[in-house]
């Protein structure tokens, strides 16, 4: 038995008939096209899946899609505005953030809900925000590098300078 | 090489912006219509006859199209799966690997029929109805359980499990433990790991007929080689075949094999006349993708009283898993570099493949350096304390020191001054001061430890990650034209010539050589052309700045771009093909040895066990570096895996099933952004003489120094308690179990 669904995702409005058993993170990628939402586990561990729901980071792996009727999400696709690079995004670029760039995007959204909740996080504040991400490539070092880049850009008032990220834009 | 502008800049990488936007191209993401889903059934026994398959249930579920089992794939692959490598030719027991297990299945996960299925939870669903019956038998999952006397055998009807044991040596070993004031032995348990890539395998194949031609893309390190393998099973000539590698996410070695999957998708397009998708689940993955490391080592190092090493003897047990891998070579590479940064002559090292009922080993990151440098580098540190020593004096004391070097087995290592990495390392970490505040807190009781390691690294035969933009950097910069007018393509059979893939950090110097080679060919034609649009000789034209003009009058130039449109027009010096091209298969004339060393500071908590780290310092050599902030990010990842390796991870099985006992990421702990210190990267740079560029590898070199670097750190730290060694991971469970009865 089917059941509808109705989503706003990246501010598009989205009608499908879905399987109650049919996971959100398929549901974006299968019936949406929206292939930046990865996939890396089956127990909820790795946080590739991270997007937004209603504002709020979850792993859509986690989730039935039944279960974000009427819900408004935000993936990864939705962070560019206007061709420009959010800036989350434009720092985890200019430090070097990712390297297979599998992770990144849950990385990505995961931060974007981060700064949200508090615009000036401690480097702790950081690490424990990603509790729940798993990156193999990076050893995490320029992730952290790149919020506190992006918490600058952003605005965050006391965030502190992390690297020459203008340098490093040769 | 010249003043440059491009090469050794910190340029961005050109991937990165799709990759940051969600427009990655994993094999995931590919969608084709009307493709089949396959779901592979699996044995869960480590050991196990299976009696008997039944697929009535399964084949009527809604959405299957076929069910394949051995019989079905007899027709269409041949004999066992090829097996590429040389060093195979000498092992013991010549045992096949079957695409797909028929009567026997000899570990977890081990296919024994392939569902298709129109969608992916179809053929999930009815993967779950096949019924198969087994007969499980008595596992072997251990080195240990699988050397004793008497012990089952991993495959009915062979003798016993060794799968190799071969020895080799240079010096005389005999004499210099004769001569020996001290010998120390110890065991080094190098614990199974999961490579654990974030992105699983996945595959999309299809066969047309008629044609008889074969696409698939794969999530593989190897593109060239699934191919070659592809023909060799199939005898479908490697001409209609086309392997595509788009976006990889993650390998770490493990997409470097040719598995049971590649054949069988393969082969079902065939069957069935349809495209095929499979994508590995995590899961699945823990099961059917190699395993690392999974290592025994028994080390003795004889030396002087005034601490210079005589001789040095290794016995290695390589747990092969259930198969002998494609390359399984690089699991006993760690003969290769056993003496690590050290001048001794005197060295026996021994290596036994030994066959269980568990997932096969392969090669993961670091591939047999990590092993080789955790054995010297624990045996010096043992060595060093029986002695009274500093292992920063020892090590010195023993460093190799003229290049070129030739080891004990005759291999030549082009440039190094290790001391010269150490001594900055030292230096950035402060340790002399370290030393001293490690005395004063050691009497309130705490428990600081300092680590080192010094690592070198063979390369030459590597993964790199953010070629696209290192290979166009060192072509724009040679060619004289924008970075922005480059293009970098890999990993399509395709459209590139054969290429051994990236692995064991080869991409650099062995790919980003033939750009260099290959660009300067091309500018050398350019030239000709130049000087024959310039009505002037050869020799008197001059390239510079992508300009080329006659000596004395730079006004008249050409560009580049200029010169490759004229070379597709008709106006060509006699006898100059079209064109501006040129094709390099770049074979180093020798191997290309980086170094460095590392140091690490850690606290282990006496009550609980618990190890922190508390200062990590990489200093690193890979000779003239190309694009540094790719090199930085390399270290970071590696120096990571290894500190996961050191006091997290670990494999285990369930000695009476034969099944994993760490199924899931929930069991199996990959470290977090928590578990990380800050750590700082440094660089010295001692230039390679073996290639153009001067250039080494860096892909491994954070993994092959870290994990001893923290489990010195953790031993020196427990000394005052009488503790010589501990064995990996370094997990506050067993440390507290240590501590205790070291109380005792
Ligand atoms: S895929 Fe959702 S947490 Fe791993
Ligand atoms: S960049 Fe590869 S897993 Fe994070």
């Amino acid at each position: 038995m089917s059941h509808k669904v109705v989503t706003t995702v990246n501010g598009r409005r989205y009608e499908h008939e879905v399987e109650p058993r049919l996971l959100l993170v398929h549901h974006l990628r299968d019936n949406l096209g929206l292939t930046g939402t990865h996939i890396g586990c089956d127990t909820t561990q790795c946080g590739a899946c991270t997007i937004l729901l209603d504002g709020q980071a979850v792993k859509s792996c986690n989730l039935f899609a039944v279960q974000a009727e009427g819900r408004s999400l935000t993936t990864i696709e939705g962070m560019a505005k206007d061709g420009q690079l959010h800036p989350i995004q434009q720092a985890f670029w200019d430090e070097h953030g990712l390297q297979c760039g599998y992770c990144t995007p849950g990385f990505i959204m995961a931060a974007a809900y981060l700064l949200a909740e508090n615009p000036n996080p401690t480097e702790d504040d950081i690490r424990r925000g990603f509790e729940g991400n798993l990156c193999r490539c990076t050893g995490y070092v320029n992730i952290i590098k790149a919020v506190q880049t992006a918490a600058r850009t952003m605005g965050g008032a006391e965030a502190k300078p992390a690297t020459q990220a203008a340098e490093r834009r040769a | 090489m010249a003043v440059s502008t491009l090469i050794g800049a910190k340029i961005h990488r050109r991937e990165d912006p799709r990759l940051v936007s969600g427009r990655g191209r994993y094999v995931d993401d590919m969608q084709p219509t009307n493709v089949l889903h396959a779901a592979f059934i699996r044995s869960p026994y480590g050991h196990a006859k299976i009696s008997r398959i039944d697929l009535t249930e399964a084949t009527k579920a809604p959405g299957v199209e076929a069910i394949y089992t051995a019989r079905d794939f007899e027709k269409i692959l041949q004999g066992a799966m090829p097996v590429t490598n040389s060093f195979v030719a000498d092992k013991k027991q010549p045992i096949g690997w079957a695409y797909i297990a028929k009567d026997e299945t000899r570990y977890q996960g081990e296919i024994v029929a392939v569902v298709l299925a129109r969608g992916r939870d179809e053929a999930a669903d009815a993967a779950s109805l096949v019924q198969v019956d087994y007969k499980p038998m008595t596992p072997v999952v251990d080195i240990d359980g699988a050397v004793a006397k008497g012990s089952p055998t991993a495959h009915s009807g062979i003798p016993d499990n060794i799968a190799w044991d071969t020895t080799v040596g240079g010096g005389d070993v005999k004499a210099a433990f004769a001569e020996a004031d001290v010998v120390v032995k110890q065991r080094i348990l190098q614990q199974r790991l999961f490579p654990i890539a974030m992105e699983g395998r996945a595959l999309v194949v299809e066969y047309t007929p008629i044609e008889n031609k074969l696409t698939m893309w794969s999530s593989t390190q190897v593109p060239h080689w699934v191919r070659l393998c592809l023909t060799l099973a199939t005898g479908i000539p490697e001409s209609n075949i086309r392997v595509i590698a788009p976006d990889v996410g993650g390998g770490f070695g493990s997409k470097i094999h040719i598995y049971p999957e590649e054949y069988l998708a393969a082969a079902a397009s065939k069957l069935s006349g349809q495209a095929v998708k499979w994508v590995e689940e995590r899961s699945e993955n823990l099961t059917a993708t190699h395993h690392g490391r999974a290592q025994i080592f028994d080390i003795e190092v004889a030396a002087k009283k005034d601490g210079t090493l005589l001789g040095y003897k290794v016995t290695q047990y390589v747990d092969t898993g259930a198969y002998v891998s494609v390359f399984s070579s690089f699991q006993c590479s760690a003969y290769a570099i056993a003496e690590g940064a050290y001048d001794l002559k005197n060295v026996e090292f021994r290596t036994v493949g030994v066959l269980t009922n568990t997932t096969p080993t392969d090669a993961y990151r670091g591939a047999g350096r990590p092993e080789a440098t955790h054995a010297i580098e624990r045996g010096i540190d043992l060595v060093a304390r029986e002695l009274g020593m500093d292992p920063v004096e020892i090590r010195r004391k023993n460093f190799t020191k003229k290049f070129p070097h030739t080891n004990y087995l005759g291999l030549i290592y082009d440039t190094g001054d290790y001391d010269k990495a150490l001594t900055k390392a030292l230096e950035i970490a402060n340790y002399s001061e370290l030393r001293r505040r490690q005395e004063d807190l050691r009497k309130q009781g705490k428990l600081i430890g300092i680590g080192l390691s010094t690592w070198i690294e063979v390369c030459g035969f590597g993964p790199g990650q953010g070629h696209a933009t290192t290979f166009a950097q060192i072509a724009a910069e040679t060619l004289g034209i924008p970075y922005d007018q480059t293009e970098v393509r890999t990993g399509d059979t395709g459209d590139t010539p054969f290429g051994y893939g990236t692995y064991g950090s080869r991409s650099l110097h062995v790919g980003g050589s033939a750009v260099l080679m290959s660009s300067r060919k091309v500018v050398d034609k350019a030239k000709k052309l130049a000087a024959h649009l310039l009505e002037a000789a050869d020799e008197d034209v001059v390239f510079e700045g992508g300009r080329f003009y006659v000596k004395g009058s730079p006004d008249r130039a050409k560009t580049m771009g200029e010169i490759a449109f004229a070379a597709h027009r008709d106006n060509l010096p006699p006898g100059m093909e079209h064109g501006l091209e040129a094709t390099t298969y770049y074979d180093p004339p020798d191997l290309s040895w980086p170094f460095g060393a590392h140091v690490c500071v850690v606290e282990v908590d006496p009550e609980t066990g618990a190890v922190k780290l508390q200062r990590y310092v990489a200093v690193d050599d890979c000779g003239n570096v190309i694009n540094p902030m790719i090199v930085e990010g390399q270290v970071h990842g590696g120096v990571v895996q290894g500190i996961g390796q050191a006091l997290f991870e670990e494999v285990l099985y369930d000695h009476e099933t034969g099944q994993l006992k760490t199924g899931t990421l929930r069991e199996y702990m990959v470290p977090t952004a928590n578990e990380i210190p800050e750590f700082v990267t440094e660089r010295t740079v001692t230039p390679s003489i073996t290639n153009p560029l001067g250039a080494k590898g860096i892909g491994e070199a954070g993994t092959i120094a870290s994990s001893i670097a923290v489990i010195n750190a953790v031993c020196d730290a427990l000394t005052p308690l009488g503790i010589k060694h501990i064995d990996m991971p370094a997990t506050s469970d067993r440390v507290w179990k240590l501590i205790k009865e070291a109380g005792k």
